[in-house]
């Protein structure tokens, strides 16, 4: 059985992600293929083929794909997948547009996001907004799944697999336009080892500075809630929960947060929670490791001096 | 234009299921249901583009029991003109509905399908990609922000790291990202007049659709449950925590 692996990448540098989802693939097998679609994406290539565990890198490099659109992208992972028992990638948002695609083309299910592989046909992927676990054992002959990546560990590097060109080209269905990335200086979100979050509690998106000096005396990702984000306090790629991204940072500071169901399911995973709320009665709390009841304006800026 | 918005029931999002302890699935019997909140914000954006003159009919579709039914006249009650159910069983995986659907607009030809981006039972995020791959229809998942002129559809798209913009021709498919809009709520006038609105039921037979099994659910468990934690009665306790138990700072 031969896994192929769809690197996440924005055509300069290979996302750590896409370590982890190697990880998951090789918990269902030993021969891991790595594909790289992009334009001038050369260097991911490279960083790929040094991954520990990769067989070999199959580099589409064309302006086709340079955006990752998902109609070019599933044509062309479905032109090689004859070759191929498994069709994996992290969960990030180019994956989760182009996989169905790719799944439907190939009639078969996918699985989406699994924390876990019981063995090569069996996976566990979480369902309810993370409330209950599924177990399910895959039919197909072609198993398309995404790879929830905090779940899993970043594979080692230290290898140096060959590097194939593929030469095929799809004609695009539709048009990138344009693109607005939200600039930042701090780690990623969803690969930060420290994530500093903010809730409708902080009031206003100048009182977010507030929690950016946490972050970065911290050397942390800042994250938020969805009612921060509604409420226009920080653009929506922090969103943190069901429909936002889902981390498991070692140290996740919840703060103004009250706890909803649906935020709980992108952070419960985080090894330890800490929650800063003047609420007493917040659900947050049943989930935080340690909890402190207090004024966020004069706890912050305590914390800062502290730390 | 004719839009078509498939919908799903599901169990409302405020309350929070229960593993049946023999693991056979999650005890949704006696729960609340709803429409799937990104399927609402797909009928809201359906009806907006109506009341703007750019649609003329939208018609909303489900794959389900006879239950589901509620769901649909809901969806009439919030601006949708007919509705159809696929009667089917309620398990069905993303790969089945989607194939329902694509029969489905077979017969309907709508310009445009607007789909949630995923339902909040499953958490799958497929159908719409799939329904999209089946017909050989350009896609544009995560929206939060759709215009249409001249046969040309233009949508912004929630992205990790930011916004992507994106046209493409139609017939299109879309699925809603929860900034997409702010749904409605049905009007009691519009939920009587929603009883009156045409709604016709298919079976898998009549659309032509046969199923092959993809999937054996093996077992559903509960998460594991986190310790209870402490709570702190300062800052400089935290710290002292943070620093020396937990060790993370």
């Amino acid at each position: 059985m031969t896994i192929l692996l769809l690197a996440e990448h924005d055509n300069q540098s290979l996302k750590p992600d896409t370590g982890k989802a190697l990880s998951a693939a090789l918990a269902m097998g030993s021969n891991v293929d790595v594909l790289v679609a992009g334009a001038g994406c050369q260097a991911v290539a490279a960083a790929a083929a040094e991954l520990m565990g990769v067989s070999k890198v199959l580099v589409a490099d064309d302006a086709t794909y340079g955006h990752q659109l998902p109609e070019n992208l599933s044509k062309l992972i479905v032109d090689i997948a004859a070759d191929y028992s498994h069709i994996v990638a992290s969960a990030s948002s180019v994956a989760k547009d182009c996989l169905p695609r790719v799944a439907a083309l190939l009639d078969v299910a996918q699985v989406s996001e699994i924390v876990a592989v019981i063995d090569p046909e069996t996976f566990v992927r979480p369902i309810y907004a993370g409330n209950a676990l599924a177990t399910v054992k895959s039919l197909d002959d072609t198993r398309v799944i995404t790879v929830r990546a905090s779940a899993f560990e970043q594979a080692a590097g230290g290898n140096n697999a060959d590097v194939v060109a593929l030469t095929q080209v799809i004609a695009p269905m539709s048009e990138w336009v344009s693109q607005a990335l939200t600039e930042s200086s701090r780690p990623e979100l969803a690969s930060a080892g420290i994530v500093v979050s903010g809730g409708r509690g902080v009031g206003s998106r100048e009182n977010f500075a507030l929690l950016e000096q946490l972050a970065d005396k911290l050397g942390a990702a800042l994250g938020a809630s969805r009612a921060a984000v509604d409420a226009g306090y920080v653009p929506n790629d922090l969103q943190v929960g069901q429909t936002g991204k889902i981390v498991a940072p070692s140290l996740y500071i919840a703060v103004g947060i009250s706890g909803a169901i649906q935020h709980l399911a992108g952070m419960k995973d985080s090894k330890v929670i800490v929650a800063i709320n003047k609420d007493a009665d917040a659900p947050i709390f049943q989930v935080a490791d340690y909890g402190l009841t207090a004024d966020l304006f004069e706890a912050i800026p305590e914390l800062i001096n502290l730390i | 234009m004719k839009i078509l918005v498939p919908i799903k029931r599901v169990v409302d999002s405020n309350v929070k299921v229960r593993v049946m302890s023999d693991g056979s699935g999650v005890d949704a019997s006696h729960l609340k249901m709803a429409i799937n909140p990104f399927c609402e914000i797909a009928v809201e954006q359906a009806v907006r583009l109506k009341e703007a003159g750019v649609a003329t009919e939208v018609v909303v579709v489900t794959v389900g029991g006879k239950p589901s039914q509620e769901q649909i006249r809901s969806a009439m009650a919030l601006g949708a003109d007919r509705g159809i159910q696929v009667e089917a069983d309620d398990s069905l995986l993303p790969i089945d509905i989607a194939k329902c659907l694509a029969a489905v607009q077979q017969q309907e030809q709508a310009q445009l399908i607007i789909l949630g981006k995923q339902s909040i039972d499953g958490d799958n995020n497929q159908t719409g990609q799939m329904l999209a791959a089946l017909l050989d229809l350009p896609q544009a998942c995560f929206a939060s922000d759709v215009s249409i002129s001249d046969n040309q559809l233009s949508v912004t798209r929630e992205i990790d790291g930011g916004l992507q913009s994106l046209t493409m021709a139609l017939p299109a498919i879309v699925t809603a990202d929860l900034r997409l809009n702010e749904p409605r709520y049905a009007k009691l006038p519009d939920i009587m007049k929603a009883k009156r609105k045409p709604l016709d039921v298919l079976t898998l037979e009549s659309i032509g659709v046969t199923l092959k099994s993809h999937q054996h659910l093996v077992s559903v468990s509960a998460p594991a449950v986190r310790q209870a934690g402490v709570m702190v009665s300062s800052v400089a306790e935290l710290v002292e925590k943070l620093k020396h138990e937990a060790k993370v700072i």
